[in-house]
Protein backbone atom coordinates (compact mmCIF):
# COMPACT_ATOMS: atom_id res chain seq x y z
CA UNK A 1 0.00 0.00 0.00
CA UNK A 2 1.12 3.30 -0.82
CA UNK A 3 1.39 6.21 2.15
CA UNK A 4 -1.85 7.15 3.39
CA UNK A 5 -3.30 10.73 2.15
CA UNK A 6 -4.64 11.59 5.43
CA UNK A 7 -2.93 10.27 8.68
CA UNK A 8 -4.28 11.35 12.20
CA UNK A 9 -3.05 10.13 14.59
CA UNK A 10 -3.42 10.55 18.58
CA UNK A 11 -5.24 13.36 18.16
CA UNK A 12 -6.45 14.47 21.59
CA UNK A 13 -8.60 17.81 22.14
CA UNK A 14 -10.59 19.52 24.64
CA UNK A 15 -13.09 22.20 25.17
CA UNK A 16 -11.08 25.44 26.13
CA UNK A 17 -14.17 26.25 28.36
CA UNK A 18 -14.68 23.86 30.71
CA UNK A 19 -11.90 21.34 29.80
CA UNK A 20 -14.17 18.44 28.98
CA UNK A 21 -12.46 16.03 26.51
CA UNK A 22 -13.29 16.16 22.72
CA UNK A 23 -11.39 13.92 20.88
CA UNK A 24 -8.96 10.59 22.77
CA UNK A 25 -6.52 9.46 21.50
CA UNK A 26 -7.75 9.38 17.61
CA UNK A 27 -6.01 7.81 15.24
CA UNK A 28 -6.92 6.77 11.66
CA UNK A 29 -5.88 6.39 8.07
CA UNK A 30 -7.23 7.24 4.53
CA UNK A 31 -6.04 5.84 1.74
CA UNK A 32 -6.28 7.17 -1.83
CA UNK A 33 -9.90 6.37 -3.36
CA UNK A 34 -10.91 4.77 -0.23
CA UNK A 35 -14.12 5.84 1.46
CA UNK A 36 -13.97 5.89 5.65
CA UNK A 37 -16.64 6.09 7.48
CA UNK A 38 -16.72 8.31 10.69
CA UNK A 39 -19.77 7.01 12.25
CA UNK A 40 -20.98 7.99 15.73
CA UNK A 41 -24.13 9.60 17.79
CA UNK A 42 -24.89 13.24 19.15
CA UNK A 43 -21.63 13.99 20.77
CA UNK A 44 -19.03 11.39 19.33
CA UNK A 45 -16.59 13.84 18.33
CA UNK A 46 -16.77 13.34 14.23
CA UNK A 47 -17.77 16.69 13.77
CA UNK A 48 -14.79 17.72 15.54
CA UNK A 49 -12.40 15.38 13.39
CA UNK A 50 -13.69 16.56 9.73
CA UNK A 51 -13.38 20.33 11.58
CA UNK A 52 -9.61 19.37 12.38
CA UNK A 53 -9.13 18.26 8.80
CA UNK A 54 -10.51 21.41 6.82
CA UNK A 55 -8.61 23.47 9.68
CA UNK A 56 -12.13 24.94 10.73
CA UNK A 57 -12.25 24.17 14.26
CA UNK A 58 -13.64 26.95 16.50
CA UNK A 59 -11.33 28.71 18.58
CA UNK A 60 -13.20 27.02 21.99
CA UNK A 61 -11.47 23.38 21.35
CA UNK A 62 -8.26 23.23 22.13
CA UNK A 63 -5.33 20.15 20.26
CA UNK A 64 -3.71 18.99 23.42
CA UNK A 65 -1.65 16.34 21.51
CA UNK A 66 -1.27 14.71 18.02
CA UNK A 67 -1.03 15.05 14.24
CA UNK A 68 -3.68 15.54 11.31
CA UNK A 69 -1.45 14.54 8.20
CA UNK A 70 -2.08 15.11 4.78
CA UNK A 71 0.30 13.81 2.44
CA UNK A 72 2.95 14.45 4.74
CA UNK A 73 2.12 17.55 5.66
CA UNK A 74 1.54 18.10 9.56
CA UNK A 75 -1.83 20.61 8.86
CA UNK A 76 -1.60 21.08 12.95
CA UNK A 77 1.37 22.69 12.79
CA UNK A 78 1.41 24.65 9.32
CA UNK A 79 1.05 28.42 9.43
CA UNK A 80 -2.15 29.93 8.46
CA UNK A 81 -1.56 31.12 4.79
CA UNK A 82 0.20 27.77 3.33
CA UNK A 83 -2.59 25.91 5.41
CA UNK A 84 -5.39 27.71 3.68
CA UNK A 85 -3.79 27.59 0.36
CA UNK A 86 -3.06 23.41 0.90
CA UNK A 87 -6.45 22.99 2.16
CA UNK A 88 -8.33 25.36 -0.44
CA UNK A 89 -6.69 23.80 -3.47
CA UNK A 90 -6.65 20.02 -2.09
CA UNK A 91 -9.35 19.19 0.24
CA UNK A 92 -13.06 20.06 -0.21
CA UNK A 93 -16.33 19.66 2.12
CA UNK A 94 -19.83 19.10 1.30
CA UNK A 95 -21.86 20.02 3.71
CA UNK A 96 -24.93 18.79 5.34
CA UNK A 97 -27.55 21.45 4.42
CA UNK A 98 -27.27 22.58 1.09
CA UNK A 99 -29.49 25.27 1.97
CA UNK A 100 -26.93 26.85 4.28
CA UNK A 101 -24.17 26.16 2.54
CA UNK A 102 -25.17 28.31 -0.26
CA UNK A 103 -24.95 32.26 -0.70
CA UNK A 104 -28.87 33.18 -1.19
CA UNK A 105 -27.98 35.96 -2.25
CA UNK A 106 -25.49 35.44 -4.82
CA UNK A 107 -26.33 33.26 -8.29
CA UNK A 108 -24.89 29.64 -8.72
CA UNK A 109 -22.43 31.05 -10.95
CA UNK A 110 -20.74 32.78 -8.70
CA UNK A 111 -20.23 30.07 -6.17
CA UNK A 112 -19.29 27.97 -8.30
CA UNK A 113 -16.27 29.43 -10.12
CA UNK A 114 -15.06 30.91 -6.71
CA UNK A 115 -12.59 27.68 -6.05
CA UNK A 116 -11.29 27.61 -9.58
CA UNK A 117 -10.91 31.74 -10.22
CA UNK A 118 -9.12 31.97 -6.65
CA UNK A 119 -7.25 28.70 -6.57
CA UNK A 120 -6.53 27.96 -10.11
CA UNK A 121 -6.62 31.51 -11.74
CA UNK A 122 -8.91 30.84 -14.28
CA UNK A 123 -10.36 33.55 -15.88
CA UNK A 124 -14.52 34.18 -16.03
CA UNK A 125 -15.10 31.95 -19.12
CA UNK A 126 -12.83 29.37 -18.30
CA UNK A 127 -14.00 29.19 -15.20
CA UNK A 128 -17.22 29.11 -16.20
CA UNK A 129 -16.72 26.69 -18.87
CA UNK A 130 -15.82 24.29 -16.22
CA UNK A 131 -18.79 24.70 -14.23
CA UNK A 132 -20.92 23.70 -16.58
CA UNK A 133 -18.51 20.73 -17.18
CA UNK A 134 -18.60 19.83 -13.34
CA UNK A 135 -22.83 20.64 -13.61
CA UNK A 136 -23.11 17.98 -16.39
CA UNK A 137 -20.81 15.39 -14.54
CA UNK A 138 -23.74 15.46 -11.69
CA UNK A 139 -26.32 14.95 -14.10
CA UNK A 140 -27.86 18.31 -14.05
CA UNK A 141 -29.69 18.65 -17.43
CA UNK A 142 -30.05 22.54 -18.04
CA UNK A 143 -26.79 23.90 -16.31
CA UNK A 144 -26.76 27.01 -18.03
CA UNK A 145 -30.51 27.69 -16.06
CA UNK A 146 -28.86 26.54 -12.89
CA UNK A 147 -26.09 28.45 -13.04
CA UNK A 148 -28.28 31.68 -13.77
CA UNK A 149 -30.27 30.15 -10.76
CA UNK A 150 -30.43 31.74 -7.20
CA UNK A 151 -30.06 28.79 -4.39
CA UNK A 152 -33.77 29.14 -3.53
CA UNK A 153 -35.24 28.59 -7.13
CA UNK A 154 -33.34 24.82 -7.11
CA UNK A 155 -35.15 21.83 -4.88
CA UNK A 156 -33.12 20.35 -2.18
CA UNK A 157 -31.47 17.15 -4.30
CA UNK A 158 -30.22 19.94 -7.12
CA UNK A 159 -28.76 21.96 -4.51
CA UNK A 160 -26.42 18.87 -2.98
CA UNK A 161 -25.85 18.27 -6.76
CA UNK A 162 -24.37 21.84 -6.63
CA UNK A 163 -22.37 21.43 -4.25
CA UNK A 164 -21.05 18.06 -4.81
CA UNK A 165 -20.18 19.97 -8.54
CA UNK A 166 -18.34 22.59 -6.39
CA UNK A 167 -16.15 20.29 -4.69
CA UNK A 168 -14.87 18.10 -7.22
CA UNK A 169 -13.90 21.33 -9.20
CA UNK A 170 -10.58 21.28 -8.31
CA UNK A 171 -9.63 17.83 -8.30
CA UNK A 172 -9.51 17.80 -4.92
CA UNK A 173 -7.54 14.61 -2.73
CA UNK A 174 -9.48 14.02 -0.27
CA UNK A 175 -13.41 15.24 0.13
CA UNK A 176 -15.05 15.54 3.48
CA UNK A 177 -18.76 14.98 3.74
CA UNK A 178 -20.18 15.65 6.65
CA UNK A 179 -23.74 14.38 6.92
CA UNK A 180 -24.24 15.37 3.11
CA UNK A 181 -27.84 13.05 3.06
CA UNK A 182 -29.59 13.63 5.62
CA UNK A 183 -31.86 16.66 5.23
CA UNK A 184 -32.78 14.72 1.59
CA UNK A 185 -35.70 12.28 0.71
CA UNK A 186 -34.46 8.67 1.14
CA UNK A 187 -34.82 8.57 -3.18
CA UNK A 188 -32.65 11.64 -3.82
CA UNK A 189 -30.31 10.26 -0.80
CA UNK A 190 -30.16 7.27 -3.12
CA UNK A 191 -29.50 9.24 -6.44
CA UNK A 192 -27.06 11.51 -4.16
CA UNK A 193 -24.79 8.40 -2.69
CA UNK A 194 -24.50 7.04 -6.09
CA UNK A 195 -23.44 10.54 -7.30
CA UNK A 196 -21.08 10.83 -4.69
CA UNK A 197 -19.56 7.26 -5.74
CA UNK A 198 -19.49 7.58 -9.46
CA UNK A 199 -17.57 11.28 -9.20
CA UNK A 200 -15.38 9.80 -6.68
CA UNK A 201 -14.79 6.53 -8.66
CA UNK A 202 -13.89 8.65 -11.69
CA UNK A 203 -11.98 11.25 -9.92
CA UNK A 204 -9.90 8.90 -7.50
CA UNK A 205 -10.81 11.01 -4.64
CA UNK A 206 -10.46 9.81 -1.33
CA UNK A 207 -13.42 10.67 0.98
CA UNK A 208 -13.94 11.33 4.51
CA UNK A 209 -18.31 10.17 5.30
CA UNK A 210 -19.43 11.56 8.54
CA UNK A 211 -22.69 9.98 9.26
CA UNK A 212 -25.04 8.39 12.18
CA UNK A 213 -26.79 6.23 9.35
CA UNK A 214 -25.43 2.93 9.51
CA UNK A 215 -27.14 1.63 6.63
CA UNK A 216 -25.59 4.48 4.56
CA UNK A 217 -22.18 3.36 6.28
CA UNK A 218 -23.17 -0.13 4.70
CA UNK A 219 -23.46 1.26 1.26
CA UNK A 220 -20.84 3.43 0.32
CA UNK A 221 -18.14 3.11 3.04
CA UNK A 222 -15.12 0.97 2.58
CA UNK A 223 -13.70 1.08 6.33
CA UNK A 224 -15.65 2.82 9.10
CA UNK A 225 -14.54 4.36 12.44
CA UNK A 226 -16.63 3.86 14.67
CA UNK A 227 -16.45 6.84 17.72
CA UNK A 228 -18.03 7.54 21.26
CA UNK A 229 -17.20 10.33 23.47
CA UNK A 230 -14.58 11.36 21.26
CA UNK A 231 -12.66 7.93 21.33
CA UNK A 232 -12.36 5.19 18.54
CA UNK A 233 -14.26 2.31 19.49
CA UNK A 234 -14.17 -0.16 16.72
CA UNK A 235 -12.05 0.34 13.35
CA UNK A 236 -11.74 -1.94 10.32
CA UNK A 237 -13.81 -2.80 6.93
CA UNK A 238 -17.28 -2.23 7.12
CA UNK A 239 -18.78 -5.48 6.26
CA UNK A 240 -16.43 -7.15 9.38
CA UNK A 241 -18.24 -4.23 11.08
CA UNK A 242 -21.39 -5.65 10.21
CA UNK A 243 -21.60 -8.92 10.16
CA UNK A 244 -19.41 -9.50 12.78
CA UNK A 245 -18.70 -6.44 15.51
CA UNK A 246 -16.20 -7.08 17.96
CA UNK A 247 -17.33 -4.50 20.76
CA UNK A 248 -20.70 -4.62 22.80
CA UNK A 249 -21.36 -0.93 21.54
CA UNK A 250 -21.08 -1.57 17.84
CA UNK A 251 -23.47 -4.69 18.05
CA UNK A 252 -26.12 -2.62 20.41
CA UNK A 253 -26.13 0.26 18.06
CA UNK A 254 -26.92 -2.15 15.01
CA UNK A 255 -29.39 -3.45 16.97
CA UNK A 256 -31.13 0.05 17.81
CA UNK A 257 -31.86 0.07 13.83
CA UNK A 258 -35.19 -0.07 13.04
CA UNK A 259 -35.05 -2.19 9.74
CA UNK A 260 -38.15 -2.93 7.28
CA UNK A 261 -36.61 -6.42 6.21
CA UNK A 262 -36.16 -7.54 9.88
CA UNK A 263 -39.75 -5.94 11.86
CA UNK A 264 -38.95 -8.23 14.62
CA UNK A 265 -35.27 -7.37 15.01
CA UNK A 266 -34.67 -3.63 15.43
CA UNK A 267 -35.28 -0.77 17.66
CA UNK A 268 -33.63 -2.38 21.03
CA UNK A 269 -32.32 0.46 22.99
CA UNK A 270 -28.99 0.36 23.96
CA UNK A 271 -28.26 -1.37 27.03
CA UNK A 272 -27.71 0.89 29.93
CA UNK A 273 -24.70 -1.63 30.87
CA UNK A 274 -23.15 -0.67 27.47
CA UNK A 275 -23.00 2.94 28.22
CA UNK A 276 -22.62 2.11 31.69
CA UNK A 277 -19.33 0.07 30.43
CA UNK A 278 -18.02 2.71 27.64
CA UNK A 279 -17.95 5.81 30.29
CA UNK A 280 -15.96 2.87 32.45
CA UNK A 281 -13.35 2.98 30.18
CA UNK A 282 -13.51 6.45 29.13
CA UNK A 283 -12.71 7.40 33.02
CA UNK A 284 -9.58 5.11 32.95
CA UNK A 285 -8.13 6.54 29.91
CA UNK A 286 -8.81 9.51 31.21
CA UNK A 287 -6.66 8.87 34.57
CA UNK A 288 -3.29 9.93 34.34
CA UNK A 289 -0.61 6.44 33.94
CA UNK B 1 -67.50 1.61 10.67
CA UNK B 2 -67.51 1.97 14.24
CA UNK B 3 -64.81 0.77 14.84
CA UNK B 4 -62.85 3.18 13.57
CA UNK B 5 -62.03 6.14 15.85
CA UNK B 6 -61.06 9.08 12.94
CA UNK B 7 -62.12 8.81 9.41
CA UNK B 8 -61.36 10.36 6.31
CA UNK B 9 -63.26 10.55 3.52
CA UNK B 10 -62.08 12.00 -0.45
CA UNK B 11 -60.63 14.75 1.41
CA UNK B 12 -59.34 17.43 -0.92
CA UNK B 13 -57.19 20.37 0.52
CA UNK B 14 -56.26 23.54 -1.58
CA UNK B 15 -53.79 26.79 -0.62
CA UNK B 16 -53.88 29.86 -2.19
CA UNK B 17 -57.00 30.24 -3.97
CA UNK B 18 -58.64 33.28 -4.15
CA UNK B 19 -58.23 37.15 -5.70
CA UNK B 20 -54.40 38.38 -6.05
CA UNK B 21 -53.95 42.63 -4.48
CA UNK B 22 -54.81 43.59 -7.50
CA UNK B 23 -58.18 40.93 -8.27
CA UNK B 24 -56.73 38.77 -10.41
CA UNK B 25 -58.12 35.16 -9.81
CA UNK B 26 -55.40 33.05 -8.49
CA UNK B 27 -55.37 29.24 -9.40
CA UNK B 28 -55.47 27.34 -5.74
CA UNK B 29 -52.93 24.42 -5.52
CA UNK B 30 -54.53 21.32 -4.51
CA UNK B 31 -52.35 19.77 -1.83
CA UNK B 32 -54.63 16.57 -1.02
CA UNK B 33 -57.26 14.84 -3.47
CA UNK B 34 -59.67 12.38 -2.81
CA UNK B 35 -57.73 11.44 0.30
CA UNK B 36 -59.65 8.50 2.45
CA UNK B 37 -58.40 6.93 5.35
CA UNK B 38 -59.58 5.22 8.83
CA UNK B 39 -57.64 4.75 12.02
CA UNK B 40 -59.20 1.69 14.51
CA UNK B 41 -59.32 1.92 17.97
CA UNK B 42 -55.93 1.29 19.11
CA UNK B 43 -54.52 0.88 15.51
CA UNK B 44 -51.36 3.07 14.83
CA UNK B 45 -51.46 3.81 11.39
CA UNK B 46 -48.57 4.97 8.88
CA UNK B 47 -48.83 7.91 6.57
CA UNK B 48 -45.47 7.63 4.54
CA UNK B 49 -44.65 10.06 1.47
CA UNK B 50 -41.66 12.40 0.31
CA UNK B 51 -41.14 15.89 1.20
CA UNK B 52 -44.42 17.36 -0.72
CA UNK B 53 -46.27 14.56 -0.84
CA UNK B 54 -49.09 16.34 1.55
CA UNK B 55 -48.09 14.19 4.21
CA UNK B 56 -48.08 17.26 6.44
CA UNK B 57 -51.28 18.58 5.49
CA UNK B 58 -53.11 15.42 5.89
CA UNK B 59 -52.21 15.06 9.65
CA UNK B 60 -53.21 18.66 10.22
CA UNK B 61 -56.55 18.18 8.28
CA UNK B 62 -57.45 14.90 10.48
CA UNK B 63 -56.75 17.06 13.58
CA UNK B 64 -58.91 20.32 11.82
CA UNK B 65 -55.47 22.36 12.32
CA UNK B 66 -56.33 23.56 8.48
CA UNK B 67 -60.18 22.80 6.81
CA UNK B 68 -60.37 20.95 3.94
CA UNK B 69 -61.60 22.30 0.66
CA UNK B 70 -64.00 19.17 0.29
CA UNK B 71 -64.51 15.89 2.07
CA UNK B 72 -65.42 14.98 5.38
CA UNK B 73 -63.94 14.60 8.76
CA UNK B 74 -65.50 12.04 11.44
CA UNK B 75 -63.98 11.59 15.16
CA UNK B 76 -65.52 9.39 17.18
CA UNK B 77 -68.75 8.99 14.88
CA UNK B 78 -69.35 12.61 15.11
CA UNK B 79 -69.17 14.79 12.03
CA UNK B 80 -66.00 17.06 12.66
CA UNK B 81 -65.77 18.79 9.43
CA UNK B 82 -67.08 22.35 9.95
CA UNK B 83 -67.86 22.22 13.48
CA UNK B 84 -67.30 25.80 14.91
CA UNK B 85 -64.05 25.81 17.13
CA UNK B 86 -66.36 26.62 20.49
CA UNK B 87 -67.68 22.79 19.87
CA UNK B 88 -63.89 21.00 18.46
CA UNK B 89 -62.89 22.43 22.31
CA UNK B 90 -63.68 19.22 24.44
CA UNK B 91 -63.27 17.13 21.45
CA UNK B 92 -59.16 18.82 21.18
CA UNK B 93 -58.09 16.96 24.53
CA UNK B 94 -58.97 13.79 23.27
CA UNK B 95 -56.71 14.79 19.86
CA UNK B 96 -53.25 15.21 20.35
CA UNK B 97 -50.07 16.28 18.22
CA UNK B 98 -46.65 15.36 19.43
CA UNK B 99 -44.22 17.69 16.85
CA UNK B 100 -41.16 17.03 14.93
CA UNK B 101 -38.93 19.42 16.70
CA UNK B 102 -39.01 19.07 20.01
CA UNK B 103 -36.56 22.66 20.51
CA UNK B 104 -39.13 23.96 18.55
CA UNK B 105 -42.97 23.31 19.83
CA UNK B 106 -41.52 23.43 23.84
CA UNK B 107 -41.44 27.01 24.80
CA UNK B 108 -38.37 28.39 25.73
CA UNK B 109 -39.26 30.66 28.29
CA UNK B 110 -41.00 28.36 30.59
CA UNK B 111 -40.07 25.52 32.26
CA UNK B 112 -40.67 22.13 32.10
CA UNK B 113 -43.58 21.54 35.01
CA UNK B 114 -45.26 24.40 33.52
CA UNK B 115 -45.07 22.93 30.11
CA UNK B 116 -46.36 20.14 31.28
CA UNK B 117 -48.76 21.30 33.90
CA UNK B 118 -50.39 23.64 32.08
CA UNK B 119 -52.43 21.52 29.54
CA UNK B 120 -53.66 19.11 32.17
CA UNK B 121 -54.80 22.10 34.34
CA UNK B 122 -56.38 23.82 31.26
CA UNK B 123 -58.31 20.50 29.82
CA UNK B 124 -59.54 19.77 33.30
CA UNK B 125 -57.47 16.46 33.33
CA UNK B 126 -55.88 17.19 37.05
CA UNK B 127 -58.53 18.60 39.40
CA UNK B 128 -55.18 21.28 41.23
CA UNK B 129 -51.69 21.64 40.48
CA UNK B 130 -50.60 19.03 43.24
CA UNK B 131 -52.17 16.19 41.58
CA UNK B 132 -51.09 17.55 38.26
CA UNK B 133 -47.58 17.41 38.98
CA UNK B 134 -47.96 13.93 40.89
CA UNK B 135 -48.31 12.92 37.59
CA UNK B 136 -46.46 14.27 35.64
CA UNK B 137 -43.82 12.81 38.21
CA UNK B 138 -45.37 9.37 38.03
CA UNK B 139 -45.06 9.96 34.01
CA UNK B 140 -41.42 11.13 34.69
CA UNK B 141 -40.38 8.05 35.97
CA UNK B 142 -41.69 5.87 33.92
CA UNK B 143 -40.18 7.66 31.13
CA UNK B 144 -36.62 7.92 32.82
CA UNK B 145 -36.92 11.59 32.99
CA UNK B 146 -35.15 12.88 36.42
CA UNK B 147 -37.69 14.48 38.33
CA UNK B 148 -35.15 17.19 38.48
CA UNK B 149 -35.91 18.27 34.99
CA UNK B 150 -39.34 19.51 35.90
CA UNK B 151 -37.15 22.85 36.95
CA UNK B 152 -35.14 23.18 33.90
CA UNK B 153 -35.59 24.90 30.76
CA UNK B 154 -35.98 23.38 27.49
CA UNK B 155 -32.62 23.99 26.15
CA UNK B 156 -31.06 22.41 29.10
CA UNK B 157 -32.17 19.07 28.49
CA UNK B 158 -30.60 16.57 25.77
CA UNK B 159 -32.63 15.92 22.44
CA UNK B 160 -33.79 12.42 23.30
CA UNK B 161 -34.87 14.46 27.00
CA UNK B 162 -36.71 16.72 25.81
CA UNK B 163 -38.48 14.60 22.70
CA UNK B 164 -39.53 12.25 25.95
CA UNK B 165 -40.90 15.44 27.65
CA UNK B 166 -43.03 15.80 24.55
CA UNK B 167 -44.59 12.60 24.52
CA UNK B 168 -45.04 12.46 28.11
CA UNK B 169 -47.24 15.67 27.90
CA UNK B 170 -49.19 14.29 25.69
CA UNK B 171 -49.85 10.63 27.34
CA UNK B 172 -50.44 12.89 30.69
CA UNK B 173 -53.54 14.20 28.90
CA UNK B 174 -55.35 11.04 28.58
CA UNK B 175 -56.13 11.58 24.55
CA UNK B 176 -58.05 8.93 22.01
CA UNK B 177 -56.26 9.73 19.22
CA UNK B 178 -52.66 10.93 18.86
CA UNK B 179 -50.65 12.36 15.49
CA UNK B 180 -47.15 12.02 15.62
CA UNK B 181 -45.55 14.04 12.59
CA UNK B 182 -41.92 12.64 11.85
CA UNK B 183 -41.01 12.92 15.89
CA UNK B 184 -37.68 10.73 15.60
CA UNK B 185 -36.13 11.96 12.37
CA UNK B 186 -33.67 14.04 13.84
CA UNK B 187 -32.70 11.74 17.06
CA UNK B 188 -29.86 9.18 17.24
CA UNK B 189 -30.45 5.90 16.87
CA UNK B 190 -30.47 4.72 20.59
CA UNK B 191 -32.58 7.78 21.53
CA UNK B 192 -35.05 6.87 18.59
CA UNK B 193 -35.72 3.31 19.79
CA UNK B 194 -36.25 4.42 23.19
CA UNK B 195 -38.80 6.77 22.12
CA UNK B 196 -40.61 4.79 19.85
CA UNK B 197 -40.50 2.01 22.64
CA UNK B 198 -42.45 4.12 24.81
CA UNK B 199 -44.80 5.14 21.83
CA UNK B 200 -45.66 1.50 21.22
CA UNK B 201 -45.83 0.65 24.66
CA UNK B 202 -48.04 3.76 25.23
CA UNK B 203 -50.50 3.13 22.32
CA UNK B 204 -50.81 -0.55 23.69
CA UNK B 205 -51.43 0.18 27.54
CA UNK B 206 -53.52 3.08 26.93
CA UNK B 207 -55.39 1.67 23.64
CA UNK B 208 -54.33 4.95 21.85
CA UNK B 209 -55.12 4.97 18.00
CA UNK B 210 -51.89 6.46 16.44
CA UNK B 211 -50.85 8.12 13.30
CA UNK B 212 -47.57 7.74 12.53
CA UNK B 213 -46.28 10.23 9.63
CA UNK B 214 -42.91 9.44 8.45
CA UNK B 215 -40.39 9.31 5.06
CA UNK B 216 -38.79 6.43 6.66
CA UNK B 217 -40.61 2.79 6.01
CA UNK B 218 -38.03 1.33 8.44
CA UNK B 219 -39.92 3.19 11.43
CA UNK B 220 -43.12 2.81 10.28
CA UNK B 221 -42.49 -0.93 9.68
CA UNK B 222 -41.37 -1.05 13.27
CA UNK B 223 -44.53 0.74 15.00
CA UNK B 224 -47.22 0.47 12.54
CA UNK B 225 -50.01 -1.66 11.84
CA UNK B 226 -51.12 -0.29 8.68
CA UNK B 227 -49.88 1.95 6.14
CA UNK B 228 -50.77 4.60 3.97
CA UNK B 229 -48.63 6.41 0.77
CA UNK B 230 -48.74 9.35 0.04
CA UNK B 231 -47.62 10.68 -3.01
CA UNK B 232 -48.19 14.33 -4.89
CA UNK B 233 -51.15 14.65 -2.67
CA UNK B 234 -52.93 11.04 -3.14
CA UNK B 235 -52.80 7.74 -1.87
CA UNK B 236 -51.14 5.33 -4.30
CA UNK B 237 -51.15 2.44 -1.72
CA UNK B 238 -52.26 1.36 1.34
CA UNK B 239 -52.88 -1.75 3.62
CA UNK B 240 -51.38 -3.94 6.43
CA UNK B 241 -47.91 -3.39 7.28
CA UNK B 242 -47.02 -7.02 6.75
CA UNK B 243 -48.33 -7.04 3.09
CA UNK B 244 -47.54 -3.45 2.03
CA UNK B 245 -43.57 -4.58 2.74
CA UNK B 246 -43.65 -7.98 1.43
CA UNK B 247 -45.21 -7.31 -1.80
CA UNK B 248 -45.58 -3.80 -2.72
CA UNK B 249 -47.96 -3.12 -5.40
CA UNK B 250 -47.44 0.27 -6.75
CA UNK B 251 -44.21 1.21 -8.22
CA UNK B 252 -43.33 4.42 -6.37
CA UNK B 253 -43.83 2.18 -2.98
CA UNK B 254 -41.59 -0.51 -4.22
CA UNK B 255 -39.10 2.45 -5.37
CA UNK B 256 -39.03 4.04 -1.91
CA UNK B 257 -38.15 0.70 -0.29
CA UNK B 258 -35.26 0.06 -2.61
CA UNK B 259 -34.41 3.29 -1.64
CA UNK B 260 -33.50 2.92 2.05
CA UNK B 261 -30.00 1.61 2.84
CA UNK B 262 -29.89 -0.97 5.04
CA UNK B 263 -27.26 -1.92 7.80
CA UNK B 264 -25.89 -4.75 5.38
CA UNK B 265 -23.77 -5.74 2.88
CA UNK B 266 -25.35 -5.37 -0.59
CA UNK B 267 -23.04 -4.56 -3.42
CA UNK B 268 -25.71 -4.06 -6.27
CA UNK B 269 -27.53 -1.49 -3.82
CA UNK B 270 -26.26 1.73 -4.96
CA UNK B 271 -26.59 0.57 -8.65
CA UNK B 272 -30.18 -0.43 -8.42
CA UNK B 273 -32.66 1.45 -9.34
CA UNK B 274 -36.58 1.22 -9.13
CA UNK B 275 -38.31 2.04 -12.44
CA UNK B 276 -40.48 4.50 -10.59
CA UNK B 277 -37.67 6.42 -9.13
CA UNK B 278 -38.07 9.48 -7.21
CA UNK B 279 -40.25 12.23 -7.37
CA UNK B 280 -38.26 13.58 -10.20
CA UNK B 281 -35.53 15.47 -8.77
CA UNK B 282 -33.69 14.48 -12.02
CA UNK B 283 -34.81 17.49 -13.85
CA UNK B 284 -33.96 20.83 -14.10
CA UNK B 285 -34.48 23.78 -12.31
CA UNK B 286 -37.51 23.56 -10.46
Amino acid sequence: MSAPILAISNLSAMSDRDRTPILRDVSLEVERGETRGLVGESGAGKSTIAKAILGILPRTVRVTGGQVRFEGADLLAMPAGPLRRLIGERIALIPQDPMTALNPGRRIEAQLTDGPRLWRGLDARAARTLSLKLLDEVHIRDPERVLRSFPHELSGGMRQRVLIAAAFALEPRLIVADEPTTALDVTVQKQILRLIRNMQSAHGTAVIFVTHNLGVVAQICDNVTLLFGGRVIEAGRTADLLEAPGHPYTRALLEACPRYDRPNAGLRPIPESVIANLRAELARARAPR
Amino acid sequence: MSDDLLVARDVEVAFGAGKSLFGAVKASVKVLQGVSIRIGRAETVGIVGESGSGKTTLGRALLRLVDVTSGEIHFDGQDITRLPETAMRPIRRRMQLIFQDPMASLNPRHTIRSIVLEPMIFHGVASNQADAEARARAIFDRFSLPAACLDRYPHELSGGQRQRVGIARVALLAPDFVLADEIVSGLDVSTQAQALNLLKELSRDLGLSMAFISHDLSVIRAVCDRVYVLRAGRIVEEGPCEEVFASPKDEYTRALLDAIPLPRIDPDWLARTTGAGSAGDMDGAK
